[in-house]
């Protein structure tokens, strides 16, 4: 059965009139036209639908939107954008850190959500924090290496 | 000075198929330069690169550069992106095309400005007089110089002295919209009116449909059609979820026959080399064995490896009043258009394919299969864009797979150190099973429908090229006595296609195992053994590179636990040369703890760029040699998901340090594909030097270490 849901979705209120178990990705991505958000393995394995829902990092294809329901969603568009990059993306940049690309957005924020937690992870803690995400191309090292940066950028910001 | 034109025939290749310079370049007066390439962006930065290239031989800013999308209305026929080949085919095009765009500039300057062309400069599109205040830009020159015409080889690129732009490392063009989340794949597209499309595929290869009933499912909410076609079975719907649903439900409602026609997946090297096969011998010089020294034998293996790309194919298409448009991940759309046209049974120029980026791409994957189900779901709903996306458990299951392969060595070596007999024989079958090179369509769904196109056999080498299975077959090394043999196989019963470094993997693999097999033999450095039969002054240079920046010594105690191992080879004998040391940790399983690579891609157009590859190719192969096996029953596919088809993780990725050795003299050279077989050949030489014992077939398990430790 549809039902109106309501949520916030990167500040805004939004509501979508959907079945409860739709998963969160497909109304993102076809409802709210919000592309950033892709669509990997479809079971919450891979990484890259990675949204933060309440600051914390899901999987949105495995993630109903009922879930979500008077919740805070963030997604990439809502971390940053090209007149207002996160220092997540200016590091990812910097280091040149992807290749197809594909998994960058879920991994950028996965890191966003570690970042909130942990501001100075540790690169050990980086990858065992992050292990849920999948790269094909073999970009770890630079990811590791952007994220490292991006936290320095971050911690420089909080001083000043 | 009048010079010649040359003949087509000494352009560029791609350059001389694609003659006219306006295919190319467009100089726009807003001070645009738009560049047209056949190639394609699959992850590996090529769009970069040739924009690079393109700035540079133009003398303009790379931000100026536009990049156009490659598509079958406008782009040059460039055939596939693959083989490591772009930089060379399409870079050395517009290397070229671009030289003779700014000569035509120049002389179009130089008659308005009335000076000669030797007095004229370029910076960033701004043509200057020397020792005058005078000057013109392309863009004000733009609606005078006429592009529509010939190459013509003679204006002649910049000399390594002349370079710029070339060697230094811009940043990727593609980067920004990919952190921002910007729609840039295919999988984003949002056309009016669009529609939602799954593909129900069989359970196993040759299994037939004996009953099916899509009534329940026109009705379920959403559906738009129900298209059964043989036993192409899909579902047109309006939203994603119900297209999801709708096909879930096509399942329960579809019985299938199925055959028990798969070999035994643990015994595949046995299984290949009982294969009718023809031998086919690709080098044999000197006398087949020495009397006297003592003969040394081994048989190495890969099974059937995946694609495993993270995000599942798709493709959009439209089909309208006789025309079809199709917006396609695929590597070859003129090809693949060329056999959506001959399964429908119309002229491919009824067909457009606009090139869309898609997830990461590392050989003939699901693409093309995608256009062509997307087509035949959208001619159900004439007049609706149809977007089709594969699941996740079809990309691994589907897809073409790299073709298990067997690589047997033996030979032996002097007292004093020289290889005195080498053998290598290859069992392989085609890998080349692309579309567009066969009579029979190379796409999944035109043998599923009915009546069926025959599954094309394959191929081994693209028309004007050198066999895909046979790739380093043929070894690099002088050896007075060889002989290189290729069983070659027919089809096999598992979809196999190319895998990127096709058979340069494993050939490369067991030559660079069996040299340190050797060398241990005759208690000799592996390294030094391998400089002994070399006389190529860049291969010699990229393993001493290797050797040095890695800290690799042959005098380092084996502890049991921490090994390090190298493996060498120039990719396909003629395009990068690279060496590559690994340092192991062998405990629970094998950790690759760091690798070194020194590379050589003659002319270096992105430093890191070529980094970038290098890492990627690094981490991919040690993935494949440490985790990757496709595993089925005597019917099915086993491996549907990353959890029964694991891939490296963040923790198990080494960091990789890359040591460039750049010849700005030499021509460019493809390097996505140079590393893959000296990886996986460091890693089991590394694995020896730690522990003493030799693991042959792939993936290197903790089960095939604790048999070959039982063994030892």
């Amino acid at each position: 059965m549809t039902k109106a849901i309501e949520f916030n979705v990167n500040g805004a209120r939004r509501t979508v009139i959907a079945d409860a178990d739709t998963p969160l990705i497909y109304i993102l991505r076809n409802d709210l036209k919000l592309k950033g958000t892709r669509f990997g393995c479809g079971r919450g394995v891979c990484g890259c639908c990675t949204v933060l829902l309440d600051g914390r990092s899901v999987q949105s294809c495995n993630t109903p939107v009922s879930a979500a329901e008077a919740k805070t969603v963030t997604t990439i568009e809502g971390l940053g954008s090209g007149a207002a990059l996160h220092p997540l993306q200016e590091a990812f940049i910097e280091e040149q850190a992807g290749q197809c690309g594909y998994c960058l957005t879920g991994i950028i924020m996965g890191a966003a959500a570690l970042l909130d937690r942990n501001p100075s992870p540790t690169d050990a803690q980086v990858r065992s924090e992050l292990d849920i995400h999948l790269c094909r191309c073999g970009s770890y090292d630079r990811i590791l290496r952007a994220i490292r940066r991006a936290s320095q950028k971050m911690s420089k910001g909080r001083a000043l | 000075m009048a010079t010649a034109s040359l003949p087509a025939s000494l352009l560029p290749t791609s350059l001389a198929r694609n003659i006219r310079l306006d295919r190319w370049v467009t100089v726009r007066p807003d001070g645009v330069v738009e560049i047209r390439t056949g190639k394609v962006e699959i992850g590996q930065g090529i769009i970069s690169t040739l924009a690079q290239i393109a700035a540079e031989e133009l003398d303009v800013d790379y931000t100026r550069i536009h990049m156009i999308p490659a598509d079958t209305a406008r782009s040059p026929n460039e055939g596939v992106t693959a083989g490591s080949r772009s930089t060379v085919e399409s870079g050395g095009a517009l290397r070229q095309a671009c030289a003779e765009v700014r000569s035509a500039f120049l002389e179009a300057a130089a008659h308005r400005l009335g000076s000669g062309i030797d007095e004229l400069l370029v910076r960033d599109g701004t043509i200057h007089r020397r020792a005058s205040n005078e000057s013109t830009t392309y863009w004000e020159l733009s609606g005078e110089v006429d592009l529509a015409r010939d190459a013509n080889g003679r204006a002649a690129p910049k000399r390594a002295d002349q370079l710029t732009l070339v060697g230094k490392s811009l940043p990727r063009i593609d980067l920004p919209e990919k952190v921002i989340g910007s729609g840039v794949y295919v999988h984003d597209l949002e056309l009016s009116g669009m529609l939602h499309g799954r593909v129900l595929r069989p359970p196993s290869y040759r299994a037939t449909l004996q009953g099916f009933d899509g009534r329940h499912v026109e009705t379920m909410r959403g559906v738009r059609a129900v298209v059964r076609n043989g036993r192409f079975v899909g579902v047109v719907a309006e939203r994603e979820e119900q297209a999801v649903a709708a096909v879930a439900a096509l399942a329960k409602h579809a019985r299938w026959s199925e055959a028990a026609d798969l070999p035994d997946v643990d015994d595949l090297a046995t299984y290949l080399q009982s294969l009718p096969a023809k031998p086919m011998v690709l080098s044999e010089k000197g006398v087949a064995s020495q009397a006297g020294a003592e003969r040394l034998s081994a048989t190495y293996s890969r099974p059937f490896l995946a694609h495993a790309s993270i995000g599942p194919s798709c493709a959009v298409a439209l089909s309208q009043g006789g025309a079809i448009e199709i917006w396609s991940q695929s590597q070859s759309i003129y090809p693949t258009r060329k056999d959506i046209a001959t399964t429908l049974g119309i002229a491919p120029d009824a067909i457009t394919v606009h090139h869309v980026p898609g997830a990461g791409c590392y050989g003939h994957n699901g693409a093309d299969d995608a256009a062509l189900d997307a087509v035949l779901l959208a001619r159900a709903v004439e007049g609706h864009p149809v977007r089709l996306q594969w699941s996740h458990e079809d990309e691994l299951a589907w897809s073409p797979y790299g073709p298990a392969m067997v690589v047997a060595m033996s030979g032996s070596i002097d007292g004093s150190g020289r290889i005195v007999d080498w053998r290598h024989e290859m069992w392989s079958n085609p890998h080349i099973a692309r579309p567009g090179l066969q009579e029979s369509p190379s796409l999944l769904a035109a043998w599923h429908i009915d009546p069926p196109f025959a599954q094309p056999p394959g191929i081994d080498a693209l028309p004007g090229g050198k066999p895909a299975s046979q790739r380093n077959a043929v070894p690099i090394y002088d050896f007075a006595n060889q002989k290189v043999i290729h069983h070659v196989l027919d089809r096999l019963p598992v979809r196999t296609g190319t895998l990127r470094a096709i058979g340069g993997f494993i050939n490369t693999f067991a030559i660079e195992c069996f040299m340190d097999e050797l060398a241990h033999s005759a208690g000799v450095d592996p390294i030094e053994l391998r400089l002994k039969h070399l006389s190529d002054d860049r291969a010699i240079a990229v393993l001493k590179a290797a050797r040095e920046r890695s800290g690799l010594s042959s005098k380092r105690q084996r502890n049991g636990s921490r090994g390090m191992g190298l493996g060498f080879a120039r990719y396909s004998n003629e395009a990068s040369y690279a060496a590559v040391v690994v340092e192991v940790d062998v405990g629970e399983t094998i950790k690759v703890v760091r690798a070194v690579a020194a590379v050589d891609c003659g002319r270096t157009i992105n430093p890191e760029g070529v980094s970038n590859q290098v890492e990627g190719g690094v981490v991919q192969a040690v993935s494949w040699i440490l985790k990757e096996q496709v595993r089925f029953d005597r019917s099915r596919i086993m491996t549907r998901t990353f959890d029964d088809y694991p891939i490296l993780r963040f923790a198990e990725a080494p960091p990789v340090e890359t040591v460039i050795i750049d010849r700005p003299d030499q021509p460019s050279l493809g390097i996505g594909e140079a590393v893959a077989g000296p990886t996986a050949a460091a890693v089991a030489n590394a694995v020896f030097d730690a522990m003493g014992i030799r693991v042959r077939d792939l993936p290197l398990t903790r089960e095939r270490i604790m048999v070959a430790i039982n063994e030892a």
